[in-house]
């Protein structure tokens, strides 16, 4: 069988980004939507859930509870048997023919499962032999699974790396299984850090391209999640994903049992921006369930249920013909995107605090509302999330994503619609711009009125050429304060 | 001599992945231990393998009833919240 290939190689033109990556590298996260901003746009991935045990506990997880309608990490609605997961994986893919990526996050340790982790793979890459691999482990058992994650054709291993310091390390993880023994506290740290770092430098010795998620947790690992960005940079790994703590109370966890604060979006937003001086920094991430979908942020896991996938045939053979059309489409608009060289993307390093007073290197937040394919294409009304971008003299950068209720939820249930607004208006707080597809008229009058200019004029644009467009009006603009766009009401 | 889980198992197979003897069989409503087939560990390890990786506290007990990850022994969660999870749906 002849292998359908993106091949991205020859395809990267000269000024695009992100430039300063290796040729090999930049072929590796063309299509993974979680390792590149730009590909989340476009790609999609699917995480299958046959991972169930684990090896450690941290205290932002509890393993009790497993829910269908909940959308975090460690979450999945049914465990999959390798057989049931290859199954799946092919109904996906011919489904979901920009679906590139397959991972094994869980809810477990993909590690702590060994045998059913590689066999999955195994029988995938035997059937399905487009799709890519990747992994998402607490580390424990890393180095001991490193020659079978090669021999896999794994090529993305995440690494979640609360701390480096087992003071720390014991106030996150309570307890171990290590060599046959529970072993506790700091010991316990001691030795998952040891194996955590040890695994990270023999991956990047391999060639395996490294992630590094932190949870950032307040009051016990936000001061030192800088000097974990230094030293996984230092040791190789590619991208670092600082994400927030989830702490409920009914999610039963330690921290949520124990009322540990999350942090807020401004803070998970400094800490982020603290880390990228030193290394690229993800902030796309969803923070996606075990069992996860599609592409990030959109959740497809409900049509794809064990109860569903019985009595599908899949012709792969046809699919990955179609695969390859559909992907090499994507691709092509994907290189348009990295070639135009008005925009410069997160991968370039933030460097933060302009001048006070200087308005030519005054950064502007912006809020986005699309749906997806890097465009602003989506009704204000109908954003589920808006998407944070930074302008400045340095080009443009994506922040994070921050998830909102409806402000509008059709015709007439729309009720709370003032609070909701409110909502929206404080969590966009730092921003000065929103760019949509098209808003109404009360809404655009309290955006306004809040200080948040709405703007449609570049409805269907690419988002970062219309965030640089909208960044240099705005500067030009005599008085900032008194800018306004023409007004087309939906 | 053999320990036993109880309801309060959640099914996440860490205990089936790391028993010795096999003992350890997915059912159910919850996982079980073939009583013929568990030894404790005795002769193989130190300390019972799937009372050391198990994640609930209270789904292992031995031969008495008595659980050998007894609560608070685990997640050392306080008492006042621990009632308070209770009233959690």
């Amino acid at each position: 069988m002849v292998l359908p290939m993106l091949n991205p190689t020859t395809s990267f033109c000269g000024t695009e980004q992100p430039s300063h990556l290796p040729e090999a590298i930049r072929q590796k996260i063309f299509d993974h939507p979680c390792y590149s901003e730009q590909a989340h746009h476009f790609f999609a991935r699917m995480h299958v859930a046959v991972a169930p045990a684990c090896n450690i506990q941290c205290h932002y997880c509890n393993r009790k509870y497993n829910c269908a309608n909940e959308s975090r990490p460690g979450v999945v609605a049914e465990l999959l048997t390798p057989e049931q997961a290859v199954k799946k994986v092919l109904v996906v893919a011919a489904a979901i023919p920009e679906m590139t990526i397959v991972g094994i996050a869980g809810p477990g340790d993909p590690l702590a499962n060994p045998q059913r982790t590689f066999s999955t793979l195994r029988q995938v890459a035997e059937q399905a032999p487009d799709l890519k691999f990747c992994l998402s482990t607490n580390g424990l058992a890393l180095p001991r699974y490193v020659d079978e994650i090669v021999r896999h054709n794994i090529g993305h291993v995440t690494i979640t790396i609360n701390c480096l310091d087992p003071v720390i390390g014991a106030h996150i993880y309570p307890w171990i299984f290590w060599q046959h023994k529970r072993i506790r506290r700091q010991e316990a740290a001691a030795i998952l850090i040891e194996q955590q770092q040890r695994g990270l430098e023999m991956l990047v010795e391999r060639g395996i391209l490294v992630k590094v998620n932190s949870v950032l947790i307040p009051g016990i690992n936000d001061k030192h999640l800088k000097v974990v960005a230094q030293v996984v940079k230092a040791k190789g790994a590619f991208l670092h994903n600082i994400i927030p703590l989830i702490a409920q109370p009914e999610h039963g966890t330690y921290y949520g049992l124990t009322r540990h604060r999350e942090p807020t979006a401004q803070e998970l937003a400094t800490v982020q921006a603290d880390c990228a001086v030193d290394m690229t920094m993800m902030r796309h991430c969803r923070q996606c369930r075990a069992d996860a979908v599609g592409r990030l942020g959109e959740d497809r896991g409900a049509e794809f249920s064990l109860e569903q996938l019985e009595n599908k045939e899949v012709d792969y053979a046809a699919a990955m013909l179609r695969r390859q059309a559909v992907q090499q489409a994507l691709a092509k608009q994907l290189i348009n995107r990295q070639c135009n060289s008005e925009v410069k993307l997160q991968f370039i390093p933030v460097k933060k605090k302009p001048l006070a007073g200087s308005p030519s290197t005054r950064s502007i937040r912006m809020a986005v509302a699309s749906k997806g394919n890097g465009l602003i294409n989506e009704h204000f009304g109908h954003a589920k999330a808006f998407l944070i971008y930074e302008a400045s003299s340095q080009g443009v950068c994506f922040i994070d994503r921050r998830q909102t209720e409806l402000y509008c939820e059709g015709s007439d249930i729309c009720g709370d619609k003032e609070v909701v607004l409110e909502n929206i208006i404080q969590l966009l707080a730092d921003c000065e711009v929103v760019l949509c597809a098209r808003i109404g008229f009360e809404p655009w009058r309290a955006l306004e009125a809040a200080g948040l200019f709405p703007n449609n004029e570049h409805a269907l644009e690419p988002i970062e050429v219309a965030v640089k467009a909208v960044y240099q009006e705005r500067l030009n603009a005599s008085q900032p304060a008194q800018f306004t766009t023409g007004c087309k009401i939906a | 001599m053999a320990f036993a889980i109880v309801e309060v198992c959640i099914n996440c197979w860490a205990c089936e992945l790391v028993c010795p003897n096999n003992a350890i069989v997915e059912a159910k409503p919850h996982f079980f231990i073939a009583a013929e087939q568990c030894t404790e560990c005795a002769g193989d390890y130190a300390e019972p393998q799937c009372v050391g990786i198990c994640p609930i506290e209270g789904a292992i007990v031995d031969e008495y009833q008595k659980p050998l990850n007894p609560l608070g022994s685990l997640i050392p969660i306080p008492l006042k919240q621990r009632r308070e999870t209770l009233t959690v749906p």
